[in-house]
């Protein structure tokens, strides 16, 4: 394809572009955690040399966290670029708990050394230097980077500014497959159809995509690789192909297929070989999410008469039903720690995302729109990404797990939805 | 580094209001029917109440036409011409009025062996999307076993789902809803 790089395929790009742009989501926090922690960003010395300006990246990441609040640096003078420059009383005075500081230095080779300094001002002690030799287009990374360090450090918790998220967009009749950064920018589009795509999911080691297209008037599973582009069947038997879910090892899926009759949960590995049916029931079985460690799925069944979450205990074959009140609930996802899951659940008239404890098997409801659906965790367990509507529109929105925080993700005049949110970067 | 002071936002606050009154402005009113499509329905025989089963072996005037002129299966005057199944709210029950036209597209496929069909199962678009893929996979597999008890082979109808993905209807109400609860018959190199 490289080697025949002619007008078409120019046009192609810029129009592939354009359409990128326009699914650019922006970010909008509508409520915050209980208690914010009040953190002064100092623009790193030398930094407004440069297109990207690192310490704003950084600020945003942690704002949209709902966690943090943000101390305005003006009028501290000199500004601080080191941890030894640091006066504490101009941060405790201005109310702030922690300081960042940092420079950025080019290098002879065209590259640029940053170097940064997290201080506890009310302990006056320093939590974090570290320095990164980076090209400056890795600016952005390296500013999500930055506040990955800041977030863990403050909240004890991984951050998640450096990770990915998937999502499907739909415009007219023409869907389109995208992966951005956590904060919305750089989306790429990956897979363009006229017909719907959905249930993108990410392989847990971060190289793959499974989704579902319909593109054959039929679903049919595909695993697209992130790095090539390549794609290729995963699964395309007799029937319907669906519901892709990823082992934690990244080698092995189950998928929902018809192909023996009624919709039952399969393993297939991931070059699409090897397939074993689970279970044998004459119900739906479908929306399988392996636990973390990879013993258990869980499973959304009308075995009982209505949609409930099951768990089926893959050494033994048990099923245990996880959802007892409601008469629907479904799309149960693992939270990363396996101690609980979160899942779509009618209530009343409604559909909202709901959290339970697998210990106390306690149901907190999270989200209050009418038609929420496709919840997706992000890797560090405390934000839960999902599929909402707003004005005859798909958006997408986030809650914290605890229900504090809320963000809203919208792309003007576009349908955003099944999020999918990528794992942390190793 | 000590606890998390107490969040001081009140612009946080006002933007939370803000939003809150905002959603409250633009929230359709809830739907009349709140349930949606979940529930497990034992599919129904052909025929059921209807006394249609036993019609199968005599025909209804309408098999064995393959080789007339024209195509009946494009023919307008032809049962074999109309191509859609509606379903009732939480159903995967057919209703009698779409038996003979079931029987029919059965009689044709037993009489036209070379003849293949998709049918597509569809449905309303509440709930998660793929929960619908498995529910309208239903829809579509009790259309075929009816047509097999008509003399269909397995071999000849491919079952497949949309799930929610195609709606018919673009609406967002009872009436829209109904017309994407369907399943739709697609005969090979239509």
């Amino acid at each position: 394809m490289k080697r025949h790089l002619g007008p078409t395929f120019l046009l192609a790009l810029v129009l592939c572009l354009a359409g990128s742009a326009r699914a650019q989501l922006t970010i909008d926090i509508i409520g915050g955690g209980a208690t914010t922690l009040p953190i002064a960003i100092v623009p790193f010395a030398g930094e407004a040399n440069y297109p990207y300006p690192l310490t704003q990246i950084v600020g945003a990441d942690l704002a949209r966290s709902g966690l943090f609040r943000l101390i305005d640096p003006a009028g501290v003078n000199p500004r601080p670029a080191r941890a030894e420059d640091v006066r504490f009383a101009d941060w405790s005075g201005r109310g702030a708990d922690a300081v960042v500081v940092g420079s950025v230095t080019p290098q002879s080779d065209g590259r640029v050394e940053v170097r940064f300094f997290l201080l506890d001002a009310v302990k006056q002690t320093q939590l974090a230097a570290v320095s990164y030799v980076v090209t400056p287009s890795q600016f952005r990374a390296t500013a999500h980077q930055i506040a990955d360090i800041i977030y863990e450090k403050l909240t004890g918790d991984a951050g998640v500014f450096s990770t990915r998220i998937a999502y499907i967009t739909k415009q007219g009749t023409r869907y389109e497959l995208l992966v951005a950064e956590a904060d919305g920018y750089n989306p790429q589009t990956i897979v363009t159809s006229n017909e719907p795509l959905l249930s993108p999911t990410w392989s847990p080691d971060g190289t793959r995509i499974a989704y579902v297209s319909l593109e054959s008037k039929k679903p049919i599973i595909y695993v697209q690789s992130l790095a090539t582009g390549q794609r290729q069947v995963l699964a395309n038997f007799r029937g319907s192909n669906s519901a892709p879910a990823w082992a934690p090892d990244s080698n092995r899926l189950a998928v929902t297929l018809s192909r023996e009759g009624g919709s039952q949960i399969y393993l297939i590995n991931a070059d699409g070989s090897g397939v074993q049916r689970l279970m044998s029931s004459g119900a739906i079985d479908t929306e399988a999410n392996f636990a973390p460690d990879g013993k258990s799925i869980l499973f959304t069944s009308d075995r009982g008469g209505s949609p409930q979450i099951y768990r089926l205990t893959l050494a033994t074959g048990a099923v245990e039903r996880m959802t007892i009140e409601g008469s629907y609930n479904a799309s149960p996802r693992h939270l990363p720690d396996g101690k609980g899951f979160v899942f779509l659940r009618r209530d009343g008239g409604n559909f909202n995302i709901a959290i339970e404890d697998f210990a106390t098997r306690q149901v907190q409801v999270l989200t209050q729109g009418t038609l929420d659906e496709s919840p997706s965790v992000a890797p560090n367990g405390k934000l839960i990404l999902y599929a909402s509507e707003s004005g005859g529109h798909g958006i997408l929105a986030a809650v914290s797990s605890d229900g504090r925080v809320k963000q809203r993700l919208t792309a003007a005049a576009i349908d955003v939805r099944e999020p999918a949110w990528g794992p942390l970067r190793k | 580094m000590k606890p998390m002071n107490p969040g001081s936002s009140m612009p946080m606050l006002w933007a939370t209001a803000l939003l809150a009154a905002l959603l409250a402005g633009c929230a359709s009113p809830p739907p009349e029917k709140s349930a949606t499509e979940d529930q497990t329905v034992v599919a129904t025989t052909p025929g059921t109440g209807t006394g249609a089963a036993t019609a199968g072996a005599t025909g209804s005037g309408v098999t064995g036409n393959a080789g007339m002129q024209g195509n009946p299966l494009h023919d307008p005057r032809s049962v074999l011409s109309k191509r859609s199944v509606y379903f009732d709210f939480d159903s995967v029950v057919v209703k009698d009025e779409y038996k003979p036209m079931i029987e029919a597209h059965g009689k044709y496929l037993q009489t036209t062996r070379t003849a293949k069909l998709t049918i597509q199962g569809n449905c309303d678009e509440r709930g998660s999307r793929e929960y619908n893929i498995a529910l309208g996979q239903r829809r579509a597999d009790t259309v075929k076993r009816m047509m097999q008890l008509y003399g269909a082979t397995d071999a000849q109808i491919e079952t497949v789902s949309l799930g929610k993905e195609k709606p018919k209807n673009q609406g967002h109400d009872e009436a829209a809803w109904a017309e994407n609860r369907r399943d739709d018959l697609v005969y090979a190199g239509e």
